[in-house]
């Protein structure tokens, strides 16, 4: 357990590097420099700030300036906001699209697995096709609408009742989180109920199984124990990807509702050409999602004995 | 020497053959015509395969048969909701109006008055339409002026008037005339009488509902008409089954146009990808070894790199120019980034397939590699690969829709059903057409080729055919 662990963080550094490195080359490809929103407007004044964020120097040592201040955790200084530090933009902005995405995962996990089990027990019932059909909808629709949905619904809400039943928008309080998370999740607890109903329906045909019935368990014993176990290893095993999914496409949930995430943090960036805080905030959820990973596969391992003893 | 006697000559005879044991109890079917004698089976993937074809014949077919314009605005129809035709009253062309005087009244009261009477008489003159809406009303004794103000619901008394349109300062102006940006919608018109320079306590309200007009040099400019026409008949105005956009654009043409550059993305960079990744994992799993590790690590690579962001860097990379729509960008980083999961796939596929005994008897007979791979692995895997290629199309539609949506996807003008929801999201409460439409392209493509990729899943899985 111990080796294998080992090796998938030694595997991770290694995929982190990578990431860096792609995100340098992605940045120096783009046409276009930051210092074009700057007021540099003589060419004496942009050759100081050329100097200033080391882009006058050559490629190859930009690159290994930029890996050596990462290594160190220190991703640079914002090109259009003065004197702010990368650093300190992830700090303030990551907790807020952290705390989204960990509910979101929260309810979309709980939400899968218990309507994935819900329409296998009530296998072709209607409990079963109502909750596929509404599935069916999750996955086409997409999370904009979902999300604009969301609000609209609350405005409804707060004017009929006359009541602030939830806010619409902004940050602060648990309250503002729960309807964002609620769409935000939504897609990927539609994801998990597909997944979880098959797991579930392909293991009531399992030998073990019919031996459980055999021996005489009670139903619901088997339910719970043999089958519903045994059906949560394959959501356990797209909870990784799923996390890196939920936490990029929190962008659209943080536009919409106004929350001040870093996704929206990112697209601004972007659209303002900050080389540094691209490549900060690039590089740091990447690093975060590879980490995520190795931790779920760490955890598969406690989970399902099969893969740590390889 | 007769030690078995029981055995005679004939006794080894050949048996005479019984064809009917040699014969077929089924039919021959190939794997494929199997898959599709179960694929037509599933309502649910039969009736998505026929929206499928029905969206390729409006995206193909849509723009022949619909030959609007997606870019023209017609600015008479800005954010119609979905309608049937609507005709529009021809008008003369717009002359200056001088609202009545009524001499017999002083335009400035001798002294302020203590209390004012409510305006009598106030009406439209002639037909309300959406050019002018021109009124008069009877002076009020002892009045040194008017206010006159619009709204879209009824006051409640003197509040709730709406829009302050016009101070009148004299009390013998007994008419006024709006023009101001006028809808076919009612209106409420209220009317307060002044001292000359303070409203008093009473207000009178009529209910306007303006007749749509045009007029009769607008319509010649668009073809509604003809030079003969005169004023005062109907013409017919553009038709627009869908509604128009919030700058009066068809939402028909526009959904067209939509669907041209959402499908053409959401199938063309599935179709490269899953064929590079076919290629990729294809020698990655039949060389194994060595080379083998190499190049599924770097596919790892790829596969960890966080999407979404990436797609923003890459597309941002290229680089849109002036007058660019940004598509092909797009779908250049959709292929950059997203080949690798087609190659873990396909080559998971051919190291299972390599093993197998048919591959293994195609080398003794001197097959090379790629005759090999190209001839019997990878239609071996094209199964899998045809459900991959299923499910890569609503990804690719979400991620378009999901980009063009933040604003970083297709460039305006060109609409994309994604920048279209885009547009349309902000007017959602007052003009809900604009997001829904949109939306509901977007949510029928991704159903329909969901279900057709389970029901190809289901199809062409082999142990389904054991079981019937």
């Amino acid at each position: 357990m111990l080796k294998y662990t080992f090796g998938r963080i030694l595997s991770g550094l290694v995929t982190i590097w990578f990431i860096a490195t792609a995100t340098f080359l992605a940045m120096h490809a783009v046409p276009g420099d930051p210092l074009m929103n700057e007021k540099a407007t003589t060419p004496e004044i942009r050759a100081n700030l050329a100097r200033k964020y080391g882009l006058d120097k050559p490629i190859a040592e930009q690159y290994i300036i930029y890996l050596s201040n990462m290594v160190q955790g220190d991703f640079g200084i914002s090109f259009t906001q003065q004197n702010r530090k990368v650093n300190d933009i992830i700090q303030d902005h990551f907790p807020v699209s952290a705390a989204l995405g960990i509910l979101a995962i929260t309810f979309a996990a709980l939400g899968g697995i218990l309507w994935g089990a819900l329409t296998a027990l009530y296998r072709n019932q209607l409990p079963d096709i109502i909750i596929m059909f509404l599935v069916i909808l999750g996955i086409s629709v997409p999370s904009f609408v979902f999300a604009a949905l969301g609000q609209l619904l609350l405005v409804n809400i707060n004017q009929w009742f006359d009541i602030s039943f939830l806010p619409v928008a902004g940050w602060g309080t648990f309250a503002h989180m729960i309807m964002p998370s609620l769409v935000l999740g939504l897609g990927t607890m539609a994801l998990l109920t597909r997944l979880m109903r098959s797991a579930m329906l392909e293991i009531v045909n399992e030998d073990f199984i019919r031996t459980a019935r055999a021996k005489g368990l009670s139903p619901s014993r088997i339910f719970f124990q043999h089958q519903l176990r045994n059906a949560i290893l394959p959501v356990v095993t797209v909870l990784g990807p799923q996390i890196a999914a939920i936490t990029t496409g929190g962008f659209v949930v943080e536009l919409v509702f106004a929350i001040p995430g870093l996704g929206r943090y990112f697209v601004q960036a972007v659209q303002q050409l900050d080389y540094t805080v691209i490549m900060g905030t690039t590089v740091f959820y990447g690093a975060f999602l590879v980490f995520m990973v190795i931790l779920v596969d760490i955890i598969y391992g406690f989970i399902d004995p099969r893969v740590r003893l390889k | 020497m007769n030690r078995h006697p029981e055995l005679q000559a004939d006794d080894f005879l050949p048996e005479p053959s019984t064809d009917s044991l040699e014969q077929l109890s089924r039919p021959s079917l190939s794997y494929w015509q199997d898959a599709w004698i179960r694929l037509k089976k599933n309502t649910r993937a039969i009736i998505s395969l026929y929206l499928i074809i029905g969206l390729a014949l409006f995206t193909v077919l849509g723009p022949w048969l619909w030959t609007k314009d997606p870019s023209a605005q017609d600015l008479d129809q800005i954010s119609q909701a979905p309608a049937l035709p609507k005709t529009a009253l021809l008008v003369s062309d717009y002359l200056p109006w001088t609202p009545p005087i009524a001499y017999a009244h002083p335009a400035e009261p001798a002294g302020y008055p203590d209390t004012l009477d409510a305006v009598t008489g106030f009406a439209p003159v002639g037909t309300p339409n959406t050019q002018s809406i021109r009124f008069t009303w009877l002076p009020v004794k002892d009045a040194g002026g008017y206010s006159i103000y619009r709204s879209e619901t009824e006051p409640t008394g003197l509040q709730g008037l709406g829009l302050p349109l016009e101070t009148l300062e004299a009390g013998n102006i007994i008419g006024f005339e709006d023009r101001l940006n006028l809808k076919s919608q009612t209106y409420f018109y209220s009317i307060i009488p002044t001292d000359g320079f303070d409203e008093f306590d009473v207000v009178t309200t009529i209910k306007v509902t303006p007749l749509q007009s045009i007029t009769v040099s607008q319509a010649l400019e668009r073809g509604l008409t003809d030079p003969t026409d005169e004023p005062g008949r109907s013409v017919l105005l553009d038709f627009h089954p869908f509604g128009t956009d919030y700058l009066g654009r068809d939402m028909l043409a526009r959904l067209m146009q939509g669907a041209r550059v959402s499908l053409f993305i959401g199938v063309v960079a599935p179709f490269v990808y899953v064929l590079f990744g076919v290629f990729y994992g294809g020698f990655a799993g039949y060389l194994g070894g060595k080379i083998d590790q190499l190049l599924m690590r770097f596919a790892d690579f790829v596969v960890a790199l966080p999407f979404l962001l990436f797609m923003i860097l890459f597309k941002i990379g290229f680089g849109i120019g002036p007058g660019e729509s940004g598509i092909l960008p797009m779908l250049v980083a959709l292929i950059l980034l997203l080949w690798p999961s087609t190659a873990r796939l396909v080559r998971g596929q051919v190291l299972k397939i390599r093993e197998q005994g048919y591959i293994e008897a195609a080398r003794l007979l001197g097959g090379k590699p790629s005759y090999l791979i190209a001839r019997h692995i990878i239609p071996n895997t094209m199964g899998v690969i045809l459900v991959t290629l299923t499910f890569a199309v609503p990804s690719a539609i979400f991620t378009e829709a999901f980009l063009s949506f933040i604003g970083m996807g297709v460039a305006p003008p060109t609409p994309s059903w994604g920048s279209m929801c885009n547009e349309g999201v902000k007017t959602m409460l007052s003009h809900p057409h604009e997001l829904f439409f949109p939306a509901l392209f977007i949510s029928i493509t991704v159903l329909a080729f969901n279900l057709l990729g389970d029901g190809l899943t289901e199809a062409l899985d082999s142990k389904m055919r054991s079981r019937e």
